[in-house]
């Protein structure tokens, strides 16, 4: 079967982008727009892997990993970010974010490292 | 220390400064060396013909040496001394008369410098918060950026996936048309605002809300009702940005229902008999008092500052009134009486306060929360919570001692030990 990527997204052009692109290239993708469902999606999917959006209406992306990594059975699930904001990467490091992609991204990028992160 | 005191050190040192031996200047005032020593020594008060004759003398305007003349001086270097918190200690108040005296120019250079220093605080707190808290500006970046991000994307997929089904290319297309537009309005709000902030500098006015006060001001924040009846579209057109003139749009057509509920020549007698008490006037006319705020703060005779908020306490509203300054960006003190009637709709709150900090003076506010349900019963609940702003002679005694000291905000207020205090200040 193959390994689920959880995409956290509040554009629904850049979600169905992203979409597209990872399954084309044989990832199941499943997506939520607002931060305070993907805990419960995570939770419920436990996915292989989460992509998140940096700003998002209700729980940030910040906020989202910090919870993932407090909780124990979550704590070492790999987490991308997508962030516009340079300034916003200490902050996402402390949380806990494995790796980052700049906005505007190229697709190729995104493809890179979700094959990286999974060991593909 | 007396005025004349100043007079008689700026006797002695313009003769001083001019080379001219005591007895001269005498012989040429009409009067004895020995009086003229005790006049530069300040023992004995001088004016009239005396001084006139002692200005023509020493070829100085008699103005200049009147008692008081340099009053103006006198408060700055007061206010200069205020100001420098721990260094001024170390000044010799008790000798300030003989500094103005003794040295004119550096006292008046010491003004100038305080009123500078004053004007580029102003502007570092401008340019500090436009650089921290300002919403517009990261919110247009966002908007541009998620755009951007989503145009590459797409654009991509379309450019490198030979066989994508008509399906999928259609809504590519669609998406990128989608997000095109969406490009262009925030590529264009983006200009609108940096034109604007770099054509005014310091005050940096950018942001839809501003660029509608900033139009509000300069019509005086009046409108005539006759103008409300036309609808102010061809001005309202002249705005920079399409944000700007919904607003203005909106503003427009919530005054010209205030004014149909409040028409001025009934208003204005109304005012006349009790005063501009809102909470009288709106149980006199029927209507919301926050509209009669609205109408009060449009009369140019009242000087009244006007706020509102929403029930997040985001200002949708700001017209600043003299001595009560109001934050650019960012929440206002919490404790202005603004919050109290946000937390409690439909009750009057009224307050004589006292702002602290640069600028502040002592003003009568009267605030009130209105709950609205646009959606129906079972809609959420909105709230509109407004704050009059008037001048303190305009209800309060002279006598009476202010309720509350408030500031502006956390950021730009001197308190450092109030209770409400929720981050340091940027001046301490």
């Amino acid at each position: 079967m193959a390994q689920h990527v959880l995409l956290v997204e509040d554009e629904p052009n850049i979600a169905e982008a992203i979409r597209f692109l990872l399954s084309r290239d044989g990832w199941r993708v499943s997506h939520v727009a607002v931060g305070d469902l993907a805990l419960a999606q995570i939770r419920s999917d436990r996915p292989d892997l989460v992509i998140l959006d940096h700003m998002l209406p209700g729980l940030s992306g910040i906020e989202i990993v910090e919870a993932i990594r407090a909780d124990p059975d979550l704590a070492a699930l790999p987490v991308l970010m997508l962030t516009a904001r340079g300034r916003d990467r200490g902050l996402a490091e402390r949380a806990g974010v494995d790796r980052f992609i700049a906005k505007p991204f190229a697709n190729a990028d995104i493809l890179a490292e979700v094959r990286a992160m999974m060991g593909r | 220390m007396p005025p004349f005191a100043l007079t008689g050190t700026k006797l002695r040192e313009r003769r001083l400064a001019a080379g001219l031996r005591q007895a001269d200047v005498a012989a040429r005032a009409g009067i004895s060396a020995s009086y003229l020593n005790l006049i530069e020594h300040n023992r004995r008060n001088v004016g009239g013909e005396v001084l006139e004759r002692l200005g023509d003398a020493l070829g100085i305007d008699r103005a200049s040496l009147a008692p008081g003349s340099d009053s103006a001086v006198v408060e700055g270097l007061r206010n200069a001394v205020a100001r420098a918190d721990s260094a001024s200690e170390a000044v010799e108040l008790d000798r300030l008369a003989d500094f103005l005296g003794r040295f004119p120019g550096w006292a008046g250079l010491m003004v100038a410098l305080d009123r500078r220093v004053q004007t580029l605080e102003r502007a570092v707190e401008t340019l500090n918060d436009r650089m921290t808290q300002d919403p517009h500006l990261s919110q247009s970046l966002h908007e541009v950026l998620s755009s951007l991000s989503s145009v590459r994307a797409t654009a991509a997929i379309l450019a490198e996936t030979e066989d994508l089904d008509p399906e999928w290319t259609a809504r590519f297309h669609r998406n990128l048309w989608q997000d095109s537009e969406r490009l262009a309005l925030g590529a264009e709000a983006l200009v609108s605002y940096l034109d604007a902030g770099s054509a005014t500098a310091e005050q940096g006015i950018a942001a839809p809300q501003e660029e509608v006060e900033d139009w509000l001001r300069s019509r005086g924040w009046v409108f005539a009702d006759a103008e409300l009846a036309e609808g102010l579209e061809d001005e309202i057109a002249g705005l920079a940005s399409s944000a700007a003139r919904q607003l203005a749009a909106g503003h427009v057509a919530q005054a010209a229902k205030d004014a149909s509920a409040l028409p001025m020549p009934a208003f204005l007698a109304a005012v006349g008999e009790t005063g501009p008490d809102p909470f009288a006037l709106a149980s006199g006319f029927g209507c919301d008092p926050i509209a009669v705020m609205r109408r009060l703060a449009g009369l140019p005779a009242l000087s009244a500052g006007l706020v509102l908020c929403d029930a997040s306490g985001t200002f949708t509203f700001r017209k600043a009134a003299a001595g009560f300054p109001l934050p650019r960006f960012g929440a206002a003190c919490p404790l202005w009486p603004l919050y109290s009637a946000l937390g409690h709709p439909l009750q009057p709150v009224e307050a004589v306060v006292e702002m602290v900090g640069q600028g502040g003076g002592r003003h009568q506010v009267l605030a009130w929360a209105t709950p609205q349900r646009p959606l129906g019963p079972r809609g959420p609940e909105l709230r509109i919570a407004g704050m009059l702003i008037l001048p303190a002679a305009a209800r309060a005694k002279p006598g009476d001692r202010a309720d509350l000291a408030i500031g502006s905000s956390c950021r730009i207020c001197p308190r450092a030990e109030c209770p409400a205090r929720r981050e340091p200040s940027i001046l301490s």
